[in-house]
């Protein structure tokens, strides 16, 4: 049915991101349209319906990543062990802290473009597994940063660390491309 | 996140962006970002370029479910449970 498929995009993405492999993600997402349709009787309109959906997705997927004992262990962040990353290269500063080379505007027909966006998209991909998770989460599903610090069981401040890293790390790319060949 | 400084200068402007976008600024440490952002242009464009970049990952997004939509779902599942 076309409503379940519009959704099977976002909750396999989501899936993934608490099991080890595709085919795993595609377990959970049948086993949540199993649990949503037992409990669609017991589905009190207190969120959305989406909202509600992705709740029985994180909860089922966490249980099934703990079982394969290969769950990405969220709270045990990249942050801690890189140390500080900073979102643009030391390079591009003076000693005093300004900018040795400004940022330049983007052309705006080039950001449009397609081949723009799969640059934007393989960032992502490229983005350490909790940096992903919480850019993905955020920026393309468009969670609450609350929302987001429950599924993945983040504080507050590693929820935001996380967000600044994989989002600087975007910009970094499309600043990239958007500077090869005017 | 507490800056220290009167004046903040770039390098520590960049890793304030996060924290000003969600609005976790404190009233002080948001007056020195914008009065920073209000005399750099370079700032102004880095701050333009990240919201630029939030926007354009917000595409790859799949449609919310309209509140029409989200009743049909409801009903179907109903519909679909009581065979």
């Amino acid at each position: 049915m076309e409503l379940i498929r519009s959704l099977n995009p976002s909750l396999l993405r989501v899936a993934r991101m608490f099991v080890p492999t595709a085919a795993l993600a595609e377990d959970v997402v049948q086993e949540t349209w199993v649990a949503v349709l037992n409990g669609i009787d017991r589905f009190e309109g207190r969120s959305s319906l989406k909202t509600w959906i992705f709740r029985i997705l994180t909860n089922t997927a966490k249980t099934r990543g703990e079982r394969e004992r290969r769950s990405v262990p969220f709270s045990s962040l990249d942050t801690e062990q890189g140390g500080f990353e900073p979102a643009v290269e030391r390079s591009r500063f003076t000693g005093s802290g300004h900018w040795a080379v400004l940022p330049r505007a983007w052309p705006e027909d080039r950001l449009l473009a397609k081949e723009t966006l799969s640059v934007l998209e393989r960032a992502i991909e490229r983005l350490p597994p909790s940096q992903r998770a919480v850019v993905t989460l955020r920026d393309v599903e468009g969670w609450t940063a609350d929302e987001v610090r429950n599924a993945l069981e983040l504080s507050e401040t590693n929820q935001r660390v996380l967000l600044h890293r994989g989002r600087a790390k975007v910009r970094r790319a499309l600043e990239q491309y958007l500077s090869e060949e005017a | 996140m507490s800056i220290g400084l009167a004046h903040l200068n770039c390098r520590e402007l960049v890793e304030l962006v996060t924290a000003y976008l969600e609005g976790d600024l404190s009233s002080g440490e948001r007056k020195r970002f914008d009065a920073h952002l209000s005399a750099c242009d370079g700032c102004t464009t880095y701050v333009e370029q990240m919201r630029r970049t939030i926007e354009l990952t917000g595409t790859l997004r799949v449609d919310d479910v309209s509140p029409e939509a989200e009743e049909a779902l409801r009903h179907a599942f109903r519909e679909w449970k009581a065979h």
